[in-house]
């Protein structure tokens, strides 16, 4: 019912053509995407399925479609006019690239973590209320409520509790990114989708950012895109490896990294880290 | 709740696509109908030959004086304006790069003295000229633009300068040149793109300006041969003219009108087509 | 060889100090020589008596700038308010909405309407607005007018203010990180919704400088005002009658100018208003702008 012009789907095809079986363990699944810049094929027929309630590592070098995938989930991909992107992500059996739905409550299903933190030109607890109100939650009680669980979710309540309306670029940049996590919980997402949350952090802050995704997965399911090795060893429940836009290989991380059985990914566990 | 927010991001995305189509139909009204009154009044006599009888009354004649005296002026302007203009901007990215305050309060005066109005630089150079002891004519004329253009230059021009690479001043000074060779030969060559588009951006300013000459240019119906003549420049043929009871003198004015809209359509373009063409090879 | 190559850099170092230090000294230079002209008024009245009052009477030497300053007012005024929100929806339309291929053929009109000289604006003023609001507008609201008036110079500056605020909006606006969008989206916010929660409140100092300098540049702003707005005495706001701007005065008055006494110093004291006004703004609002610039 709800739709503008730029957010409609791109092909005619139909809502939910199941020709694929779905799967009940997996929350989101990805068949035959094909993403084009202009003569540039970014992604390349990449069918995948996520598991629920597991820390999924989308690994590979810089420029692999990694990131691309990502926004591809929660129609991020829309804001970039000049990609052409076609194919199935089913997510609880919804095909949100060819829907009639209402895409900003499609993407209050996923909260986004990026590569910096950006919080919003407000203070912090607007920043946490932000997807509430947007949700049309208006008392102020169970906002209130809602911003306290969060904070204390991601560790950060006892940290801002005091200054709660001060700007959050008064908050160190670790403490952003937790800040801009609980913002994403907030909405009650299903699934998490982060784009390097710690590339731009200290040591000590990502593995603060860490620990938290290891204790959120009972309760959310977590898509990780790091091209960082050591990390997806340490997070991964389900590892997929990319390269040149498609899928090389995947399967648990003991199984993956203990034998690779492509070159491209014994290459990258060799200079990739 | 859910039906507002749809209802309203409607309404915002017509009225903002009306704001801007609608700019875009304004050009398009303001070209065509110059052209439109231009065209009619164009002919090769209105090109090739000065007014008849006085600029006010006689109706023979075309508008070449002000052609000639309009590009003398901003011919003029613009090589006195990159004399002083674009070492200035050298002196900012090279001598000062390390000098970031010095930089940025330089850049500051001169985005202020972009700002000031025509009228003030025509009433500043009317001022000078009477210091000086000179009357309305070409000098004073140009005199007068290239304050106003200056500022043009050096901005422009500058803008370009302070994205060339700060390794690329290393690597020169490394290989022996002294820092005017690195100046003029390595920076000025690298920001060539914008020195031509500061050029034209100073050009069409100042063949478009009519306050800074109407004190100090004056206005005559001969073409002007000396620097110390009074010159007669097209946006005041147009200024003029227009307001004469005589229909031929009015058609003058349009075809003055005609003649300035296309040479800063083509100043626009150029600049705009040369600056594109810089940024796309400078992406990388 | 390299006796040569010293010489050579200490005459261009030489030259550019001289070129760099003449624009520095450019603004006094300018200010001190209107004052300079302006001061045997200045001597003969006080400023406050001068800026306040309304009487104009050049022959009798009584120079009352307040007309002149209300008319400037007036037209700016209305310019701010028809441009300042078409530029902001353009300009929201141009970055948000619109795809890569259409902002390229923006940039070119963009270009053009802010390259077009102001006498063009101003015949285009004469030949459609002018018979616009006494043919059309002023009749619908049962008032005669001649079409010269405030109205007219509000709507000729509005255009030409434009592109100019437009410009500079596109570059506030630019430089928003779309990362910050990309947070909005993700949380259910709609476009609207992200422009309206954060893309106007993360640029709101840009965009307060962009209207700041927009007004310093209609204020300023000539030929245009002059062809449309009537230039009659005038220190009531009616928008269908004609007003006086600053700039038009000094314009209009620069023949007669040294043929009664002290009308020269009183044109180069309004000159100078002008100057001090715009110079004001404009160092106000870019200083605003590099301190945002700076706090990024």
């Amino acid at each position: 019912m709800y739709l503008l012009k730029e957010e409609m789907m791109t092909h005619n095809k139909m809502i939910n053509i199941v020709d694929t079986d779905i799967d009940t363990d997996s929350i989101l699944q990805i068949s035959n995407l094909n993403v084009y810049a202009g003569d540039h094929h970014i992604l390349k027929n990449v069918n995948l399925r996520i598991p629920k309630n597991k820390i999924t590592v989308l690994l590979g070098p810089s420029g692999c479609g990694k990131t691309t995938l990502l926004k591809c989930m929660n129609r991020l991909s829309d804001l970039y006019k000049e990609l052409d992107v076609s194919g199935h992500i089913y997510i609880e059996n919804d095909d949100i690239l060819n829907t009639y739905k209402n895409i900003p409550s499609i993407r209050q299903k996923m909260g986004l973590l990026s590569q910096r933190p950006y919080p919003l030109p407000m203070s912090i607890y607007k920043n946490v209320a932000y997807g509430l109100k947007l949700k049309g939650i208006r008392d102020k009680n169970l906002i209130d409520y809602n911003i306290e669980r969060h904070l204390k979710e991601v560790g950060l309540w006892d940290e801002v509790k005091d200054r709660l309306h001060n700007s959050p670029h008064s908050l160190s940049i670790g403490q952003q990114q937790r800040l801009c996590l609980a913002r994403g919980l907030a909405v009650k997402p299903r699934i998490i989708l982060a784009d390097e949350p710690t590339s731009a952090l200290d040591p000590i802050s990502s593995k603060i950012i860490e620990n938290l995704f290891k204790g959120l997965k009972k309760h959310y399911t977590i898509v990780l895109v790091t091209h960082v090795l050591r990390q997806a060893v340490r997070l991964a429940d389900n590892v997929i490896f990319m390269s040149h836009g498609e899928i090389i290989e995947q399967g648990s991380p003991e199984h993956l990294f203990k034998n690779p059985q492509t070159d491209k990914l014994k290459e990258y566990m060799v200079d990739g880290n | 709740m859910n039906r507002r927010k749809i209802i309203e991001e409607k309404i915002f995305r017509i009225l903002s696509a009306i704001a801007t189509y609608s700019l875009i139909a304004t050009l398009a009204f303001i070209i065509i109908l110059i052209f439109i009154k231009g065209f009619h009044a164009l002919s090769w006599d209105m090109v090739l030959k000065a007014p008849k009888g006085g600029y006010y009354y006689g109706g023979e004649g075309g508008v070449l004086n002000a052609i000639v005296g309009s590009l003398y002026i901003s011919i003029g302007a613009t090589i006195i304006a990159t004399i002083i203009g674009v070492p200035a901007a050298l002196y900012i990215n090279v001598y000062l790069s390390r000098r970031k305050r010095m930089q940025n309060f330089i850049r500051y005066i001169l985005d202020a003295l972009w700002g000031v109005p025509s009228i003030v630089y025509g009433a500043f150079g009317f001022t000078l000229m009477l210091f000086l002891g000179m009357n309305a004519s070409l000098l004073a004329g140009i005199i007068t633009v290239s304050f106003l253009i200056i500022p043009i230059v050096v901005r422009t021009f500058d803008e370009v300068l302070c994205n060339i690479p700060k390794g690329l001043h290393e690597a020169t000074l490394a290989l022996g040149s002294t820092r005017t060779e690195m100046a003029f030969k390595i920076i000025f060559k690298q920001g060539f793109p914008g020195f031509i588009t500061a050029l034209l951006l100073a050009f069409g300013r100042g063949i478009g300006d009519a306050a800074s000459v109407l004190f100090t240019a004056g206005y005559t119906d001969l073409i002007p041969i000396h620097l110390d003549e009074p010159a007669a420049t097209l946006p005041l043929a147009i200024f003029f003219q227009l307001s004469s009871p005589i229909p031929e003198v009015r058609e003058r004015a349009f075809a003055a009108a005609a003649i300035l809209t296309i040479i800063i359509l083509v100043i626009s373009l150029t600049a705009r087509f040369l600056s594109k063409k810089y940024s796309i090879s400078n992406l990388k | 060889m390299l006796f040569r190559r010293i010489i050579a850099d200490r005459v261009s170092t030489t030259w550019m100090v001289i070129s760099i230090s003449t624009i520095l000294v450019l603004p006094l230079v300018i200010g001190i020589g209107l004052y300079v002209k302006a001061y045997p008024l200045l001597e003969l009245k006080p400023f406050g008596e001068l800026i306040g009052s309304s009487t104009w009477l050049p022959h009798e030497q009584k120079f009352g700038f307040l007309p002149f300053i209300l008319g400037s007012l007036y037209v700016t005024l209305i310019a701010f308010c028809l441009s300042a929100p078409v530029c902001l929806l353009a300009a929201i339309f141009i970055t948000q909405f619109s795809s890569k291929r259409f902002i390229y053929f923006m940039h070119p009109v963009i270009d053009i309407l802010a390259g077009l000289p102001s006498v063009i604006y101003g015949v285009w003023g004469i030949i459609v607005i002018v018979p616009f609001i006494s043919d059309y507008l002023a009749p619908l609201f049962g008032i005669k007018s001649s079409g010269y008036t405030i109205l007219a110079g509000g709507i000729v500056l509005a255009v030409m203010c434009i592109p100019y605020i437009l410009n500079m909006l596109i570059e506030v606006f630019n430089t928003i990180p779309s990362g910050l969008k990309e947070a909005s989206l993700s949380l259910g916010a709609t476009f609207w919704e992200t422009v309206k929660h954060v893309v106007i409140k993360k640029g709101f100092p840009g965009i307060i400088s962009a209207f700041g300098l927009g007004i310093a540049k209609a204020f300023g702003e000539t030929m245009a005002v002059m062809m449309v707005v009537g230039n009659m005495l005038q220190t009531k706001f009616d928008l269908f009658d004609a007003g006086y701007p600053l700039p038009a005065l000094i314009a209009n008055n620069y023949g007669e100018m040294l043929s009664i006494p002290m009308y020269d110093s009183a044109l180069m004291f309004a000159a100078l208003l002008l100057f001090g006004i715009i110079l004001l703004i404009n160092l106000v609002f870019r200083y605003f702008i590099y301190r945002t610039k700076k706090n990024e």
